[in-house]
Order: C-alpha cells, then structure tokens, then sequence
C-alpha cells in the first residue's frame, strides 16, 4: 500500500474515486504475499499489482465493478479453486484472495 | 474521536514509517469495517463490537511484532475459536501490518561489510556497519549503510542491543576472536534475534566455538549461531559471498532448504 499512496493521493485530490484490491491470503504456490495491493481509479487507471501481472485485468474490472456500485466490498478469490480457473489463472498454479473494497474511509 | 478518516492517519503513519496495523473485516456483517492499531495510541474505528475490536487490537500488535500479515477468523465478539460456536455468526479478518524495517547490524568494516550493506539494503533492512577502528569504519567506505558506527561491539549492544528484535540480525565478519568472542556472547543469548551469523574457515570456526564454551554459553545458545557463514554458493568474491549470506537468512526465515528448486519437489512457496 506504501508504494501506491503517491497515485492515490493524486488521484484523490483531482477528484477521482479510488478502489483498493488487498492480496489477503494464498494458498499454495502465490506470486505476492498478503498485503501486495492495487490500486484503480474510476477512469481505470491502476497502480501497483498482486500477482506476477497473471489477474491484474480481471482485478480492473472487479474493482471498476466496486466503484460503480455493481457490488459491494468483498473478497474475490482467482485460481485453482476458481471455476474461471482456466480463464483468470495463476500460471504459477496457486490461489489467491483479494479483498476489493472502494477507498471511502 | 477523531474525525480525521482512517486512510488519511494510515497515508500519514506509512509515509512517515511509524508502526501501524490495519484489521478490516472481509466477511460477515460489516464487511469492509475497520480498526486502525498501533503501539502508541489507543485503536481507531470499530469492527461492529467492543470486544471483538479489543481481541482483535491485541492479535493486530503481535503481528505487527512479527512483521506479518494475515486472515484470522472471530467469533462475533471476538471469540478466537469459532469453530466452536455452531451457532454463530464468524468474522474474517485480515490484519495488514507495517512494521519498521529489519535491522541488520554488520560487525567488521571490511570488504566483505560494504557488500553485505549492499546486498541487505535490497531486502529492506535498515543497515548498521560497527568496527571500533576509526581509519576503516568511515561512511566514504560504506556508502549503502545506513549509519557506520565507530565503537566497541560490546558497547554498541549495551547502548542499543535491546532493540534487535524478532526480524533482526546480526552479522559479524571479522573473523578475528578477540572481537567475535565478546559480540557473540551478547548477540547469542538476546532472545529475539532472527540471524546471528559469524565468519570463518572451519578451523576459526572450531576454535570460536571452543573459545565461547570457555565462556560459559550453553550448546542452546550456540546452536543459534550460523557459522560457518553463509549458504554453499561456492562464493568467492566479496559479493558472492554477500548473496551467500543473504540466502542463508533468507532460508531460516521461511523454512528454505537451499537446495536447487530443480532438484526438489513440492510446493515453490514455503507455508509456515
């Protein structure tokens, strides 16, 4: 989260709406530990990743999804335990939880 | 109360890298709910009950201690065993922390020292160099440090061994007894100390561990200590050796073998 507050700010002060996607847990093999996170603004631009770049586009959407109010705050989970397995997989063979919340606190 | 928002404290705390814990509730009634914890100030926010947010505080202060972040799972007001409650609602919470970097104390201003500085600033630590010798413990000399200390060792750690903690550690490349043997007997018996590593060839090594025998530290303490130095890389330069020495650490800490990941099997990612 440290490396994300430059873009987070800036983007807060010139008025944009910000999403946070938080890695909270993997399970096996996992490219990043808890806490690597990413950052989405509501014109899509993104800061930081989660993942060796394997579910940074799905996050986007996700996250955009959060912003404009298709769903609330709640953790997604990308990999083998997946049904999308094959569509949003870690080609690292792992899973991993992101929790996608809108920064509104 | 503070009115300030959570993530205007947080951005504040992290930029000017003072300990912090966030807990948010990933599941259950609130989700996205927060606690903001750290080691001065009394929590701010609210996970939904009082007694969950103080269990919750006490876990966010030890996993800060340890530098980790994690899921835990609550019972609504704070039960630490919710399989038990059948009934209940349960809570997951994911506690992020930011602790302060490691420290790295590096004994000895060698060449071997300026590498090792080197080496351990790319993972993060903030890096002490110590040599009680004025000429050579010199901040021209040892660029990457964070701070060159001139001093005994013994009164480097009586000043500021207290603070090494659980991810800390200690490296002592002089190879020369007369120093080793007195840092080792104080670095060896701080409890917390992640990495205590010495260098030496094996015959220096024998003859320290003799010599801190003579000095009355238990086989429990010695068996702390990582000497010869250092993983097998067949190192050879004063770099080499510091990836050797990085290595090593990094191995004890998650529980690495050192082996090549070809020549194993199973999981790439150690799970403590």
């Amino acid at each position: 989260m440290r490396e994300l507050l430059d873009d987070i700010d800036r983007w807060r002060a010139s008025g944009r709406r910000v999403a946070i996607a938080r890695v909270v847990d993997i399970e096996g093999s996992g490219p990043r530990e808890p806490g690597a996170a990413m950052a989405v603004n509501d014109e899509g631009e993104v800061a930081g990743s989660v993942s060796g770049g394997c579910v940074e586009g799905a996050v986007v959407g996700e996250a955009l999804g959060v912003l404009h109010g298709d769903r609330g705050p709640g953790v997604v989970t990308f990999g083998y335990s997946d049904d999308e397995a094959f569509a949003v997989g870690l080609t690292c063979g792992g899973t991993i939880r992101l929790f996608i919340e809108a920064l509104d606190w | 109360m503070s009115t300030t928002p959570l993530f205007d404290l947080l951005d504040r705390r992290l930029r000017d890298q003072q300990p912090t814990a966030l807990a948010t509730a990933i599941d259950g009634e609130r989700p996205g709910a927060k606690l903001l914890v750290t080691p001065d100030d009394a929590p701010l926010g609210s996970l939904g009950h009082p007694e969950l947010d103080r269990i919750v505080a006490r876990d966010a202060l030890a996993e800060l201690e340890a530098g980790r972040s994690g899921v835990r799972h609550y019972g609504p007001t704070g039960e630490t065993t919710p399989e038990d409650l059948t009934d209940s609602a349960t809570v997951r919470v994911f506690i992020e922390s930011w602790a302060p970097p490691p420290q790295m104390w590096i004994f000895g201003a060698v060449d071997f020292t300026a590498a090792l500085s080197r080496v351990a600033k790319v993972l993060g630590y903030r890096v002490t160099v110590c040599d009680a010798r004025e000429v050579f413990a010199t901040r021209r000399r040892f660029p990457a440090a964070d701070e060159v200390v001139v001093s005994w060792p013994g009164a480097l750690f009586e000043r500021r061994g207290a603070q090494l903690r659980q991810r800390d550690a200690v490296c002592i490349l002089t190879h020369d007894p007369k120093f080793d043997v007195p840092v080792l007997e104080v670095a060896l018996r701080l409890p917390e100390v992640a990495y205590v590593g010495a260098m030496g060839s094996r015959r220096t090594h024998e003859d320290r561990l003799d010599r801190l025998r003579e000095a009355g530290l238990t086989e429990g303490e010695l068996a702390r200590l990582s000497s010869p130095i250092g993983l097998d890389l067949g190192a050879r330069t004063p770099e080499e050796t510091a990836v050797s020495i990085a290595a090593e650490i990094v191995a004890l800490q998650w529980g690495g073998g050192g082996q090549r990941l070809q020549d194993t099997g199973g999981s790439i990612h150690h799970h403590l």
